[in-house]
């Protein structure tokens, strides 16, 4: 009642052309740093590469190497990309359209491998099967870890979908599976295809379950390549390559992700859907798919990871390490988190109130870590660090600017969504008793918007946590967190005593999936979450 | 108090123009408002005043000082303009007390000012209460509290008494009514409802394609529409052809009395049903009753009466109980009083 719904269409909210209000400079002011900040990896690696003119860059591409390196790594792409259609298509099917026994179970419990972060999955399987081909490996492992990104959204537009277009077609005289694969399928295909660009944005920018499985894709040969050369050139030209595919994804997701939300219908309470009878050999089928799966995705590592915490008992448990790790983790994590929140704030609300050129220009900038993988932003900041910051390269400062522009398109996303909540009007009515468009930011807009953005902090911070190349390479030296300590014992195959490092990460990681649970939506905002 | 002066005001949104070139006068310590139907641009006028839009051309002047003129744009925060938008947009984070003092400077004051407003109000003892405790009209009024306590010089109400029931608009009208004038503030009032307009305010602006097609008092604007626009918008009204003489209009209802424009010619005149009487006689004017429709306090009847161009249809409207008469019956018109003639174009 307070917040009524009618005023949310004030002329002023939807106004275009004509002469509008100019956004305030107390927004805009700090909107554009935090553009800046957003930018600054790309822009410095774009800088970099060209360091010994433009005839190496070209040279330094124009490999072989680079060649095979864009194939692998599209390969990988495309293969885990297929093989999350295929299970995440028949699982959001399942769980939604058949009779499955205890299909409300099956719904929770195949979404919760996103919460199970890529390198330790990576680890797990590592553990078990030390020989596993990295191939091999790392199509399993993705493909275990990212399938719930096509699920969700296909699932969701299952339970949204008019099945009287279903009965329609039925009534036409086509069959069961004709009606299936010309009408079903095609109603979720714009829903397929975001989630399917999400698994591949994943896997090209992943590095944790690569490098640990050993298979040479951009992430890990740019790593490796920074490790053992002095000079950055190479490793940067390798990750503005990889950059420019990520953005060409991204570019396409963004697309499709428009035409998903026009095919969506209706808007009111969820129709009840008829389910589809399986028969006895179908219903096994679908019992037997789904547990193969969540037992691979679920139980397999959280299996292994209690094998591994009880073989390595007391001995290998060194309390005095994991505090450590666990209490430097949450200190940058929350630093990161604060950071990227300030800087979200600003660009947030600007995009919520004010829908004219230069705001968007600024938001689709603070977008900009969306594209950009850990590595390369991590790279890019290992560079601009030693050659203009050598006071805070490999200091604290550093490492928590890396988290702001990769965290930062989640945290505006929750601002923005929050901020638009609450009708414009109560901010114009602040406005015309007498407050300065700064106080009106500090005693209307983000108290009403409290509860979205601390919720987007806490994703933030949560996500900083689970993230694997920025602190690896970021991180001021002797300072361990859970996921680099992890990352170091996998290294030296001591798997006994990466286990309680994995297993806090597992936990903290399953939060947020928790926190989100019931907004499946929102899920695809934690699209680095696995610490890649 | 002061006056506000708007001259030639325009305002488009994606090439549509809103406004065109509107003029509006309100003196100071008056209550105008400003009647139009949906879409006619009043909410947008509201808007460009306060400040929460920019002008696109004209001028807004308030008790004397340029707001809004070209170049010049005051920020609302610089205004001193009170706004009431609708369905009261109180401060959800805050109580009653925290939402009526928000445009107050903190000071000793301020808790006296704000008691002094829910008074005026009649919420005095409310000041606790979070607005979800209120109901609609108390939110409203609150809403109003809190645009009066910084001592604007001109409040402006976005048509604040929509979202409240027909029983209790009336009495939250009243109350809003009298703590404008206790509080001797200018005060603009938009809204579609003509019972309101005519009711409360000392001046009413009916507002049509983006300008002001006239400003009058109400009794005025009733009895002397400046044109036929006016004339069917404000009020019920019968439209007749006629043609003006120095003796009176020739109609199908016979010689009506005229409000003397010294206009002659044919063209047409508006008869308020209200001026059509009913009786049994059979000669002078006659029609055929085609239905009847009461409203409690008053009913109307539907008559045709036979003109030379055919049939015209004629609203009576009686006091009371609707007379003995069925669809059907012949009955004879009379008009009463003065009516207001348009010459053809």
């Amino acid at each position: 009642m307070a917040v009524p719904r009618t005023l949310v269409r004030m002329p002023g909210a939807a106004a275009g052309g004509g002469r509008r209000q100019r956004p305030p400079l107390v927004l805009v002011v700090p909107a554009l740093v935090a553009a800046g900040v957003a930018l600054l990896p790309l822009a410095y690696l774009v800088v970099r590469s060209l360091d010994g003119g433009l005839g190496e860059f070209v040279e330094t591409l124009w490999r072989e190497r680079t060649l095979r390196l864009t194939l692998r790594s599209l390969g990988l792409a495309v293969s885990v990309t297929i093989a999350c259609l295929v299970i995440g298509i028949t699982l959001a099917w399942l769980t939604t359209r058949a009779k499955l026994p205890g299909r409300a179970g099956w719904a929770v419990v195949v979404a919760l491998p996103l919460a199970v972060p890529s390198y330790v999955a990576a680890y797990t399987w590592l553990a078990a099967f030390p020989t596993i081909p990295p191939f091999v490996g790392s199509v399993l492992v993705l493909t275990l870890c990212c399938y719930p990104y096509v699920l969700l959204p296909v699932a969701a537009m299952l339970l949204r979908s008019d099945p009287a277009l279903e009965e329609v077609a039925r009534s036409l005289g086509r069959g069961r599976m004709a009606t299936f694969l010309s009408v079903t399928l095609r109603q979720v295909r714009p829903a397929a295809a975001v989630g399917a660009l999400l698994v591949a944005l994943y896997v090209l920018s992943d590095f944790g379950a690569v490098a640990i499985l050993r298979f040479d894709v951009f992430t890990r040969v740019i790593y490796t390549s920074y490790r053992s050369s002095f000079d950055g050139t190479a490793a940067a030209a390798l990750g503005l390559v990889l950059v420019a595919i990520t953005s060409a994804i991204v570019w396409a997701e963004g697309r499709s992700r428009g035409r998903a939300s026009q095919a969506r219908i209706g808007s009111g309470a969820p129709r009840r859907l008829r389910t589809v009878a399986l028969g006895r050999s179908g219903t096994a089928a679908g019992l037997g798919f789904a547990i193969v799966v969540a037992g691979l995705a679920l139980a397999f590592p959280l299996g292994s990871l209690t094998y591994w915490l009880v073989q390595g008992g007391a001995a290998e448990l060194d309390l005095a390490a994991l505090g450590g790790a666990a209490v430097s983790t949450i200190a940058v994590s929350a630093l990161g988190a604060v950071l990227t929140t300030v800087l979200a704030i600003p660009v947030g609300v600007l995009a919520a109130r004010y829908r004219m050129r230069h705001v968007r220009a600024i938001e689709q900038a603070s977008y900009a870590g969306h594209a950009l993988p850990g590595i390369v932003v991590a790279l890019s900041l290992v560079f601009f660090g030693v050659r203009y910051a050598y006071p805070i390269y490999q200091r604290t400062p550093l490492l928590v600017l890396a988290y702001a522009v990769l965290f930062l398109p989640a945290a505006v996303g929750a601002v923005r969504a929050s901020v638009a909540q609450s009708p414009p009007m109560l901010e114009e009515i602040a406005r015309s008793l007498g407050r300065s468009p700064g106080r009106v930011l500090r005693d209307v807009t983000l108290p009403l918007a409290g509860p979205g953005v601390a919720a987007g902090a806490a994703l933030v911070f949560l996500t900083c946590m689970k993230e694997l190349p920025a602190t690896l390479l970021l991180r001021p030296t002797g300072l361990e967190t859970l996921a680099t300590e992890l990352w170091a014992e996998t290294e030296v195959a001591a798997y006994a005593a990466a286990a309680p490092y994995a297993t806090l990460l597992v936990l903290l990681a399953a939060l947020p999936t928790f926190l989100l649970g019931h907004r499946r939506r929102s899920v695809t905002l934690d699209v680095h979450g696995g610490g890649a | 108090m002061s006056e506000l002066v708007v001259r030639g005001l325009e305002k488009s949104f994606d090439g549509t123009q809103v406004l065109r070139g509107l003029d509006l006068d309100v003196p100071a310590g008056s209550l105008a408002a400003v009647l139009g139907p949906s879409g006619c641009g009043k909410t947008t006028l509201l808007r460009v005043v306060a400040g929460f839009e920019i002008a696109d051309a004209g001028t807004v002047t308030v008790g004397g000082a340029v707001v809004a003129a070209r170049g010049i744009h005051l920020p609302p925060e610089r205004r001193r303009v009170g706004v009431v938008p609708q369905e009261g947009a109180l401060f959800p984070h805050l109580d009653v007390a925290g939402n009526v003092g928000f445009g107050l400077p903190r000071s000793a004051h301020r808790a006296a000012r704000v008691g002094e407003l829910l008074e005026l109000v009649g919420l005095l003892g409310y000041g606790d209460r979070m607005p979800y405790e209120l109901s609609g009209g108390q939110q409203q009024r609150v809403a109003l509290a809190r645009a009066l306590a910084p001592d604007p010089a001109l409040v402006l109400l976005d048509e604040p008494f929509n979202a409240l029931d027909t029983g209790l608009r009336a009495a939250v009208r009243e109350d809003v009514c009298s703590a404008l004038r206790t509080a001797g503030a200018t005060a603009v009032l938009v809204t579609h409802d003509q019972e309101e307009a005519l009711s409360m305010a000392d001046l009413v602006a009916v507002m049509a394609a983006g300008r002001i097609a006239q400003a009058a008092p109400p009794g005025e604007l009733y009895t002397a529409p400046s044109d036929l626009g006016v004339a069917t918008f404000v009020g019920d009204a019968v439209v007749l052809d006629a043609v003006a003489t120095s003796a009176g209009a020739d109609s199908p209802l016979g010689k009506l009395e005229l409000y003397d424009s010294g206009v002659r010619g044919p063209g047409r005149v508006v008869v308020r049903p209200e001026q059509v009487v009913l009786s049994n006689a059979a000669n002078g004017v006659v029609g055929t009753v085609t239905g009847t429709v009461f409203y409690g306090h008053d009913a109307v009847v539907r008559v045709s009466v036979s003109a030379p161009g055919g049939h015209v249809p004629v609203a009576a409207r009686c006091q009371g109980l609707p007379p003995g008469v069925v669809i059907g019956d012949t009955v004879g018109l009379r008009v009463v009083g003065p009516v207001t003639f348009f010459p053809a174009a």
